[in-house]
């Protein structure tokens, strides 16, 4: 496996980022486009659901960063792969951000609609619940010197943690809440219009692609600490 | 319609500019304090590699 060993990876992220970045902002141009200017105002909601186009790909982000970061954990609890640690820690940050965003929108959306900021329903409850798994997580790993330690101490919190995404997922369908059900499901078509459709699957594509740049940048920063004294960062950092 | 239609959202602006503003800051931040990372791990690592070549 080439491709997992610290220098490689950072050379290649190096060569990705740039490109998902520069997705993600012209993803992000036309999902607004057709999320403000192209998709029609909501017949029930006025122009107030537009909060959707940013507020589902936040929450979709937010459960599916954490299943990848259980993932990477997975593959360092087992084969003790440090670049799945080095994955797995800085996936949480922008995990923990996009969690704040769906919660933050979420708020926006929910005084407007259903008269209140925050109900301590089981969706927003166990959202929340997710916030502080990852702000756990991240006061943990820095809170353990040793790196082997931390990364297995970590690596079991979000194996743990991961019980709560599927919790989230389906909990407006196993509970009475004020949210809505789910309006996209592999199962069944969208109940919504087209245009408000398509503008929500590009936001989420370009949220995807700002994760992928932001948390390969925060590898690489990651993997130079971590290999300080191997001869090929010198080479680097002097600019060689 | 006109900028100031544009921006009222039908009389939730303050909602919807609340939401989308407040995740471009959020969003800004992260890669501001990435990239100052980068820098400050590269400066340092610099200076230490420049101390082992000389020692």
């Amino acid at each position: 496996m080439k491709f997992s060993s610290p220098r490689n990876f950072y050379f290649l992220a190096g060569r990705l980022i740039p490109w998902c970045a520069v997705a993600a902002a012209v993803l992000a141009l036309i999902g607004l486009y057709l999320g403000f200017f192209v998709a029609p105002t909501d017949y029930r909601q006025g122009d107030s659901y537009r909060i959707m186009f940013i507020h589902v790909p936040a929450a979709w982000m937010s459960m599916f960063i954490y299943l990848v970061m259980a993932g990477y954990s997975v593959a360092n609890l087992v084969w003790n792969i440090k670049l799945s640690d080095v994955m797995a820690g800085a996936l949480a940050p922008t995990g923990a951000l996009f969690t704040f965003i769906a919660l933050w929108t979420g708020a926006l959306w929910g005084k407007p609609t259903w008269g209140t900021w925050w109900v301590w329903d089981m969706r927003l409850t166990t959202e929340l619940i997710l916030l502080f798994l990852y702000l756990g997580y991240i006061a943990l790993r820095s809170a353990i010197d040793d790196p082997r330690r931390a990364a297995r101490a970590s690596a079991l919190l979000a194996l743990v943690g991961s019980v709560n995404v599927p919790i989230i997922y389906f909990s407006v369908k196993w509970w009475n809440t004020l949210h809505q059900g789910a309006s996209v499901s592999i199962t069944k078509a969208p109940t919504m219009a087209a245009t408000m459709f398509a503008a929500m699957i590009v936001m989420a594509f370009a949220c995807w692609m700002y994760t992928i740049a932001v948390v390969l940048a925060r590898a690489r920063a990651e993997i130079l600490e971590r290999e300080k004294h191997m001869g090929w960062v010198a080479e680097v950092v002097n600019g060689a | 319609m006109n900028m100031s239609e544009f921006f009222a959202m039908g009389g939730y602006g303050l909602y919807v500019w609340g939401s989308y503003g407040v995740t471009a800051l959020v969003l800004a931040i992260e890669v501001i304090m990435l990239l100052q990372r980068k820098k400050s791990v590269q400066r340092r690592l610099a200076r230490l590699t420049a101390e082992r070549v000389q020692a």
